[in-house]
Order: C-alpha cells, then structure tokens, then sequence
C-alpha cells in the first residue's frame, strides 16, 4: 500500500521574531526585515506525509507552493527532510492574492498534479491567521476536510482516521479518501533536515532561479535531472486569471492599523497638573478616550 | 529554536581556516566520489558548504532538543536489568533524532555509508553537542572506535561494521579493568583462541566502560598466556548479536550521567582479532587514545561554552546593590577569563584537529596508493605535532572546563549551589573531562617530551614568524617575552639531567607551552577577526603572562633538594 500524498506549505514572514524594523511607516509588513522561514504548522502538516511515507514505502511526497521565486526554499526544505518533488506555483498573475484566489490557484495546480490521496497542510499561516486556504482547497476539489488534526492514527486506501486537536479535548473522526487534513502545531515537530539529502539536494533550482543566478555547476542539471524544481505559471495550471491575484480577490484591506506598544508594563506619574495634562493628551491622541 | 551553531561565530571562523582547502583536498581525494555519490562534494567550495549546512542541522538539534532533554537525562539516567542496559528516554530520542538526519557516521567514508567528513567539522559537531549534553556527547562520540577497526581490522571487518556504526549502532572501547585504570598493561580479559573453531573467546571482567552495552565493542584482552606486559595484549571487536557479555551493574557516578558505565562480565564471548596479535595496545590503544582524546577536549570545550553563556547570562539578568552583578569588576574580569579560555582552548582544538586530519588523510592516501617523499615527510611533520598537540590540549581544556564550571557557580552565588541551574550539572560534568582517557597528569607525561625535544618551541617559532597587523604588534610582544622565559625554565629543569627533578616540573613547563602556544593562537585568530577574538586574546595573553612568571619564579628559585620535603617517607609504611 503506498499514497500520494500533497502538502500544501507557504513561506511566510517570520513574525515570531519581529525586530524594529518590521513594520512599515505605512502599517504594512515590511517583508525584506523579516527572515522568510517555512510556515510552523505546514512543517507539522508535512511531519504527518513523512511519516506515513515510512509507514508506506514507495509513498510520494509532493510539496506544492504559490510564491515568489524564493519560496523555492519551501521546496528544497521539504526535499532535505524526505520529500519527492516540489512545485513552485508562481507567476505575476497570482501576486496581491487573498484567500479566495490563493485556494483558487492551488487546487488548480492539485489538479494538475493529477492522482492524489491525501492533500495535507498546516491549519493557519503565521502572516495572515485566517486558517481559511486549506478548507477552501478542499470545497474547491470536491473533497472531504479534517481540520486541527493532530495524528494521522490509521490510513488505507478507503479512508484516514484522524485525531483532531480542539479547545475542550480531543475527536477522532473518519473520512474517505482523498481527502484534505489541516495540521494543528500541538502535532509533533517535524523532524530536523537529513545530512544525505541535504548534500544530495541543495543544488536543486528552479529554472528562473537557474537563469537568475550565476551557477557554477551547470552540468549537474542534465547529469541529475531531480535537481530541477518545477515551475508553473497560472497558464500552466491553466487557471482563470481573472479568478487569481488581486482580481480574483474579494477581500479588500480597509485599514490597518499600526499598534506600537511603547510605554513598558506600568508608568509613573505624580499628581501634579502637568502630568495629569500629559496623561490626557496621550489619551485622547491614541484614541482610548474621546 | 536555538541553533548551537549559527550563535557561536567562532565555529564559521575555524571551520574557515586556510589549511581546510588541503585537508578537503586530500579527504576527498580531489573530488573523485561526485561520479559515484550524488551526495558528495563538487569541489572544495561545494564540500565547504555542505559542511556548514551540515553543521547547521546539528545546532539545530543541538539547541531544540538535545540541550532542552539535558536536564531529564542527568536526572533519569540509564537503568540496567538482566544484564541490558536501557538509556533514558531522552537520550534515546537524541539518538533516534540524530540517526534520522544520519548524523551517526559523520567521519567514515561514503563506501561505508558515511559522509566522509574531515575531522574538523566532525569535532566541531561533538562540541556543539557537549554543550547540549556531555553525557550524549560520550555515547555519540564513541563511533570513532569504528575508526580504529577502519585503521587496523580487515575489509571483512570493515564492511561488518562500520555500516552498522553508521547507521546509529552504537559502540565502546573496553579497556579499564578493576586493577588496570592507568596501567592498561596489567589488563587481564583473557582471550582464549579455540584452533578447532578457528574462534576467540573472551573470559573476565571490564570497570567502567563507558556505553558498556554498545551493539559493537573493541575490547582490549590478554591473548598470550603467561606475559604480564603490554606485549601480550591484543585487540579484539565483539559484537552483542553473538552474545555471552552481560552488564553487572552500572556505576552512580557524579556527573555524566546520561551515558551508562558499565561492570561487564564476558563469559565465553565470541569475538574476533583485529589486526596482529600482540599489537592490542601498543598499538591500536594508543591510537584509540589518541582519537578519544580529542573528543574528549572537544567535549571540555562544550562545557566550557555552556559554562560561560550560563554565568553571562545569570550575570546580566541578576541585580544586586542596584546594578546588574556583571558591572562589578569582580564579576567582568572572571567572565572575561572564562570567555578567553573557552577560546584558547577551542583554538587548540581545532589547530589540533587540523594536524590530525593532515596527517591521518594522508596515511589513509597512502594506504592507496604510495605516498611522494614530499607527501610522506608533511604525513611525518603533521603526525609529531598532533602528538604534541593532543596531550597538552586535552590537559588544558579539560582543566579549563573544570576552572569554568566552578566560576559559573561562583557567579550564580547561593543559587548556584542548588539543583535549580543547569551549572550545577555542568560543574558535576566537567569533572571527569581532567580525569578519564588519561588523566592530566598523564598527559602531562606524554607532553613533557615535547618540551625537551622542542617541538613546541619550533611551534612557536612557526607562529612568531607569521605576519601580523601592527595594531597587535604589542601582544605579539608579550608572547616573545614569555617564549623566552619559557626557553630558560626548560634550560634549568633540564639541564641537572635528574628524571624526577623534570617529572617534578613537567607540569610547569607543559603548562607553560600550552599558555604561550594558545596566545599566538588567538593572536592569530584576532589577527583574521579583531572583533570576535581581539577582548580573549588579550585577557588570555595577560593571563597567561601572569601563568608563566608564577611557573618561572616557582621553578628558578627552587633547588633539586627541596625534592625532599615534598617526598614521603616510604620507608616507615
């Protein structure tokens, strides 16, 4: 018995450590300061491929992304810990996408992939916290969702038996397959890079990053062909473009609001009227009374 | 999300060294396994770059689970009944971890499974993961006996066993008996040879083997009936599948509590002959020796890492009198020596793992194909240094780790002395580093002829001559000072040709090499990045200096008769 399996993962903006510069003067998420790491939960979600992999030989591991060109990291990462292959959804056309038009353009290129049993990916993304994209992959592919799994307790070719991590306890719930599970970070971490794979893999480029970059070691590419990450464009997964991108984006930003937490814990005033005005002033400035 | 690699720059610094293009050179025999192993290097860049990508999946595992299991592992530590040992939790995740990421055979070749890492990037591994746990540190490091059944076994052998190592068997050196400690050539393990079978089998008991119920075991057994010395030893490789070795007990030792010590009891155990008769430790021990050694200061320099940031931190945080206690002057300057011996001591290391990985590729080279003249006299001139090197590093880090332990303490003040922080194992850890595979005394004894043949000084004299900015001329200076205050303590201590007069002093001349040949390391280590190495350099230097006068007063004011105050009185016992 050996799955297809497909894990949906996003690189996102490394919020967890947010230095000075991480906001722009216009409120918005200054990326370039922020070190760009695999999102926590799709690093649960692919745990749970790898290990059915094990559990499975001749399992396959496909790790699909919509990013920029660099998310090809995404990819070399799933690679250097088991994974089979990546692909890189990428393409001007999917940029200012929202939930919408990102699940649009991922169960697009799923469809593409073609024969799959099990879709995972990570309950939320640490930028955007909607936890919305896998549940609406699922809708858009006509398939059955497990959402906040934390164990994949059994899997055949019928059906996959998960336990699901919730606020008052824990549920475990049976679906046929194929079907798509959204991994909660209470799951077990994924496990670290593996040296072999790691050597055997870090070459591996798309070819724009091929073309951008000044590679020394060309002839790797023929002499090894898994070397070359695939890359797929919105005609290549021929989508819609006017449903991808912000076009195919609903959501509209109406404001944002930058909350700088300046003061320490407590402050000390004294009871002279200067302060008192001071006290006021910032209050009415931040809008807390008034 | 700590990574024990990427937040110490030192280690990017040494694994940068320019000897390293040589060494990979010759270690990948110009890059000849690409066409085989789609896993091994292109040329030296590409080689370089797996190193440190490699090493940087070791921090990481270093500092997200390895360290974070520490404290569960020295509490909990290993369990033995009906003769298995069983490792704690902990420590068995550590190994499960590490094989997954096939971490367990960093240094043997790729033929074997490995990823035929050269000993510096190896090394620097076992120190980052002695930071994290020195007792995970002993039964990791111990893959290196695979080393000497590669050395000194056959191909049958080879191919047995060193795959197994790598993948995550592990193994132990069974050496130490009940009245053979330091005196390995009173080992008594009796083996006997059955002609009929064509088979060894080994009778008798080991004490403290470390990692004693390892799948694999170089056992070192009296093969010769009727000798008494080193010449009737000989090595053997015992594997657990065919049993007839049972662990009788496990030491409650101090510290390093994670790695089992065993009492074991062969009783007819099959085992095999590795090498020659007769060779066991003449040979192949000392060579074993050699390689546990420098794991052993690699394990010291960990300790001293952890030792240092534990103290720095608790320095910061920890207010007294308004401030924090790291503005005292007291508290800096044992912070900044504690800083500038874990830096001399790592220099040493990896200058030593440098001539190490020198001379032992080229050995491995010639094992291939006849070696130039030119090759074998750099194998000569590398091999002599790393044979000067190992003793006296593994002397002087050890007995650092040891100092910094103690002034981690010393810095937590009363809460140091209790359970609560981690220096308080640290302390307890550190302690064996000084004492086992050869206690500094002994190293000592195998320095001090290193100082009267002036290897060192020649050392010395190598570093003296290397170029350097002017900025550190005034460093460079001091060093020449102690150079020449050194070359007179050897003049005085030699010159009376009296042995126990030198054995009385060796370890002050022993001592003093060691401070003025880490000096010009990290002179020189500043010399290529004043900012990571200037502020150790000179506290080390100044410590040194201050070392080597206390030794050179010591030694020229004292007299071959003050011997005898010193001396007991055996003849009342």
């Amino acid at each position: 018995m050996a799955f297809n399996i497909i894990v949906l993962a996003k690189q996102v903006p490394d919020t967890r450590n947010v230095g000075k510069d991480a906001m722009k003067a216009d409120g918005t998420v200054n990326r370039a300061a922020l070190p760009a790491i695999f999102n926590p939960e799709d690093l649960n979600a692919m745990e749970q491929a790898l290990d059915i992999k094990e559990r499975f030989p001749g399992s396959r591991i496909t790790v699909l992304t919509m990013g920029p060109g660099r998310a090809a990291d995404i990819l070399r990462e799933g690679l250097f810990r088991g994974t089979d292959d990546g692909v890189l959804l990428t393409d001007r056309a999917f940029a200012g996408a929202d939930t919408l038009a990102t699940s649009y353009a991922l169960s697009m290129a799923v469809r593409k992939i073609g024969a799959y049993d099990l879709i995972v990916a990570g309950r939320q993304a640490i930028d955007g916290d909607t936890a919305q994209v896998g549940p609406q992959v699922a809708e858009k592919l006509g398939i059955p969702q497990i959402t906040y799994a934390e164990n994949v307790e059994e899997i055949n070719k019928e059906k996959i038996r998960v336990k699901r991590r919730l606020d008052n306890g824990v549920e475990v719930v049976e679906c046929p397959l194929p079907a798509l599970i959204t991994v909660n970070g209470s799951a077990r971490s994924c496990r670290p890079r593996n040296a072999k794979l790691l050597q055997r893999y870090k070459h591996a480029k798309t070819v724009t990053e091929r073309q951008v970059q000044n590679l020394d070691y060309i002839d790797i590419y023929s002499i090894h062909p898994y070397l070359n990450l695939t890359e797929w464009s919105v005609a290549d997964v021929e989508a819609d473009p006017v449903q991808c991108g912000l076009s195919g984006s609903p959501t509209k930003v109406k404001k944002i609001e930058n909350v700088v937490f300046q003061a320490k814990e407590s402050k000390r005033l004294t009871d002279n009227d200067a302060d008192i005005d001071e006290l006021m002033r910032e209050l009415i400035e931040n809008h807390t009374i008034g | 999300m700590a990574n024990f690699y990427t937040d110490t720059p030192q280690f990017r610094h040494y694994l940068q060294h320019p000897l390293m293009k040589r060494i990979v050179e010759l270690k990948e025999r110009n890059y000849a396994d690409r066409e085989t192993y789609d896993y091994a290097p292109i040329d030296f860049e590409d080689a370089m770059d797996s190193y440190d990508r490699v090493l940087e999946v070791v921090g990481e595992i270093c500092g997200d689970i390895i360290d974070p299991n520490a404290e569960e592992v020295d509490h909990n530590g290993p369990t033995v009944a009906d003769g298995r040992v069983t490792y704690a939790p902990n420590t068995q995740e550590n190994l499960d971890v590490l094989n997954r990421a096939e971490l367990m055979g960093m240094r043997f070749s790729r033929k074997y499974g490995g990823l035929n890492f050269p000993m510096v990037p190896y090394m620097i591994s076992a120190d980052i993961v002695s930071r994290a746990d020195a007792s995970f540190q002993n039964i990791w490091m111990l893959q290196d006996c695979g080393e000497t059944i590669y050395e000194f076994g056959d191909e049958t052998q080879r191919n047995n066993y060193i795959p197994r190592v790598v993948k995550g068997e592990t193994m132990s050196m069974d050496l130490t008996e009940p009245d053979a400690g330091s005196d390995l050539q009173a080992v008594m393990l009796k083996a006997t040879y059955n002609e009929q079978e064509n088979q060894w089998y080994l009778n008798g008991v080991k004490r403290f083997i470390t990692n004693g119920d390892a799948e694999i075991h170089l056992v070192l057994a009296r093969s010769e009936e009727g000798t008494k010395d080193a010449r009737g030893l000989s090595m053997f490789v015992y594997d657990k599948r065919s049993g007839g070795v049972n662990v009788r007990r496990i030491e409650n030792k101090m510290g390093i509590k994670g790695a089992p010590t065993c009492e074991l009891v062969f009783k007819n155990a099959k085992a095999e002959l590795v090498g020659s008769r007769r060779m066991g430790l003449i040979k192949y021990v000392m060579s074993l020796m050699n390689g546990a050694r420098l794991g052993i200061m690699a394990q010291s320099v960990g300790i001293s890492e952890a030792a240092t940031r534990e103290a720095y931190n608790y320095a910061v945080e920890r207010r007294q009198f308004g401030k924090a206690i790291i503005a005292f002057p007291a508290v800096y300057e044992m912070l900044a020596n504690m800083r500038a011996k874990t830096d001399a001591s790592r220099s040493v290391l990896y200058e030593t793992c440098r001539f190490v990985d020198m001379y032992k590729t080229l050995e491995d080279v010639g094992r291939e194909r006849k070696l130039t003249p030119e090759e074998k006299d750099e194998m000569k001139y590398y091999s002599r240094l790393a044979d000067a090197f190992t003793p006296l590093g593994k002397g002087m880090s050890s007995e650092y780790a040891n100092q910094n332990a103690y002034d981690a303490i010393q810095i937590h003040g009363g809460s140091g002395y209790m359970k609560d922080y981690k220096c308080e194992r640290l302390y307890r850890d550190a302690r064996i580093t000084n004492i086992y595979e050869g206690t500094t005394q002994l190293q000592v004894v195998a320095a001090i002829r290193h100082v009267t043949t002036g290897t060192y000084l020649q050392r010395i004299g190598e570093y003296a001559a290397m170029p350097l900015t002017p900025e550190l001329e005034p460093l460079k200076n001091v060093l020449v000072k102690m150079t020449e205050m050194y070359e007179k303590l050897v003049d005085v201590v030699t010159a009376p040709k009296d042995e126990e007069y030198l054995d009385f002093h060796a370890r002050r001349l022993v001592e003093s090499a060691g401070h003025i040949i880490a000096g010009y390391l990290l002179l020189h280590d500043a010399n290529k990045n004043q900012e990571l190495f200037r502020r150790s350099a000179e506290v080390y230097v100044h410590y040194g200096r201050n070392e080597v006068v206390k030794n050179y007063n010591f030694v020229t004011q004292s007299r071959i008769d003050d011997l005898a105050y010193y001396k007991p009185d055996l003849t009342e016992q």
